[in-house]
């Protein structure tokens, strides 16, 4: 049986580490590197940096960071941010990653991911998405909308929609993101991550509100996420990896566990 | 200097920085002639048999591999390298090196809630030992994304299974050539082990 994942957001900002609390307020936290190399050594089993960096003639550090991640942890990464074509993909798997995450572009340009899908294979293709409850309405019949640009721009497109026509389009993943649970570490959105789970048969991954290994379990077992996303309760080290992951086994879970 | 076969096929650089990591020298090339004279050889890949096989064979690099099989270099295959080390893959129905009888098929799994590809980490058991996997332990874990696997003739060619829905060989291997399904270089420190040790062992069949 293939263990559940536990996965660790870094939103990487001109090279440093930061983490937004509802996509605001953001403020720079570390280097990137160390924080990468430290949740290696301490088990994590992936990874995902997420370039927030707003200006394009800095996104050189980024492929810095990739390829100085890669030469020291041994597990895999994606990364995502600022990737609008398969060159910008190419980069940045040349570096080292080994997925690519997409998300505001693939909204604007669907053939991001069936172009990326077919130069590296469908597992390489991370379809990442923010999603707001809206509740449901004409254009939305689930409810849920996919919201871009960081949060900041609603799309009237329907996330369970999206998410199907991402997988028949080649994404390998899907990343959902709850807009509404980020940050607040009041648990991911249970609801969500199982509407997502029921449509697609690629695996989901859970992101948004983990705040303690309560939610991690919820979301992985009632949600049926096959991966559960964290980032603030590891950057500012209110849980360990190690304890995560020995209360997730703990209740029965398969983790992997030896590292 | 251990020779890292590049047919085009996925990202070639992470099975170099895990050397580079170890500090084990390597160098990535196309070039048949230094296959054929290498030291010790890494057949990684990703992608599609079919379409990487027919590279191999326009880069002269299928005989290049069988050459330095028969003259008794180690050569260690990786993910697709495993896959096409057989002698026919049924990913679009590819002729393959043929260096071990076997066919590559397609999971094709009765639960609705398992997905294709088998993607993330899994447990391996070991079962025949093998210089390579002395390092492995119970409940070891190690990195898969595939959505096809390797299945020799022979039983006597599987070193290691993982389970999913069914048992299928994740090791397999014959005389100087060892080959894992899953990816060594994405597999944390038991991984980096793993190719540790395939660089110390001479080649000798077990």
């Amino acid at each position: 049986m293939l263990s559940k994942r536990l996965i660790a957001c870094l939103d990487v900002r001109d090279g440093n580490l930061a983490k937004s609390v509802k996509f605001v307020n953001t403020k720079d936290i570390g280097d990137p590197v160390a924080a990468a190399k430290k949740y290696y050594e301490e088990g994590l089993d992936e990874l995902v940096f997420y370039d927030i960096t707003a200006s394009s003639d800095k996104r050189d550090i980024m492929i810095d960071v990739v390829s100085s991640v890669a030469s020291q942890v041994f597990i895999p990464f994606s990364v995502g941010g600022g990737l609008r074509s398969v060159e910008d993909c190419s980069r940045v798997l040349l570096a080292g990653a080994e997925k690519v995450n997409v998300n505001t572009a693939a909204v604007h340009n669907p053939a991001l991911i069936s172009r990326a899908s077919r130069a590296f294979g469908a597992q390489c293709v991370v379809l990442s998405m923010d999603v707001r409850r809206v509740g449901p309405a004409e254009p939305i019949p689930s409810g849920y909308e996919i919201v871009i640009n960081g949060g900041r721009t609603p799309t009237g497109i329907d996330a369970v929609e999206w998410a199907k026509r991402g997988e028949r389009l080649g994404a390998g993943e899907l990343v959902v993101n709850s807009i509404d649970a980020d940050g607040t570490k009041a648990g991911y959105d249970i609801e969500l991550t199982q509407r997502m789970v029921h449509s697609v048969s690629i695996p989901v991954i859970a992101s948004g509100g983990g705040g303690k290994p309560e939610h991690l379990y919820e979301v992985l077992t009632e949600g049926g996420a096959d991966a559960a996303l964290v980032a603030s309760i590891l950057h500012y080290e209110e849980f360990t990896i190690r304890e995560l992951k020995e209360y997730l086994h703990g209740r029965g879970i398969k983790m992997r566990m030896r590292y | 200097m251990i020779q890292i076969v590049d047919y085009g096929a996925g990202n070639l650089t992470s099975v170099k920085r895990a050397l580079d990591y170890l500090g084990i020298a390597s160098a990535v090339t196309a070039d048949s002639e230094a296959i054929r004279n290498a030291e010790r050889i890494i057949f990684p890949g990703v992608g599609h048999a079919k379409t990487s096989v027919d590279v191999l064979r326009q880069r002269g690099l299928d005989s290049a591999l069988r050459d330095a099989f028969s003259r008794q270099t180690p050569i260690l295959g990786i993910c697709l390298g495993t896959q096409i080390v057989l002698s026919h893959s049924d990913e679009g129905d590819a002729q393959c090196l043929g260096l071990i009888d076997g066919n590559c098929v397609r999971f094709d799994l009765r639960s609705p809630s398992l997905k294709v590809p088998h993607m993330g980490w899994n447990s391996i058991t070991v079962v025949k030992q093998h210089p390579v996997l002395k390092d492995v332990e119970e409940g070891d874990e190690f990195y898969f994304v595939h959505s096809y696997f390797p299945r020799p003739q022979d039983e006597a060619h599987v070193f290691a299974v993982c389970e999913y829905e069914i048992t299928f060989p994740a090791a397999i291997g014959d005389k100087n050539l060892f080959a894992t399904q899953f990816h060594p270089e994405k597999s944390g420190k038991a991984g980096l082990a793993m190719l540790k040790n395939f660089c110390d062992w001479d080649g000798t069949p077990c």
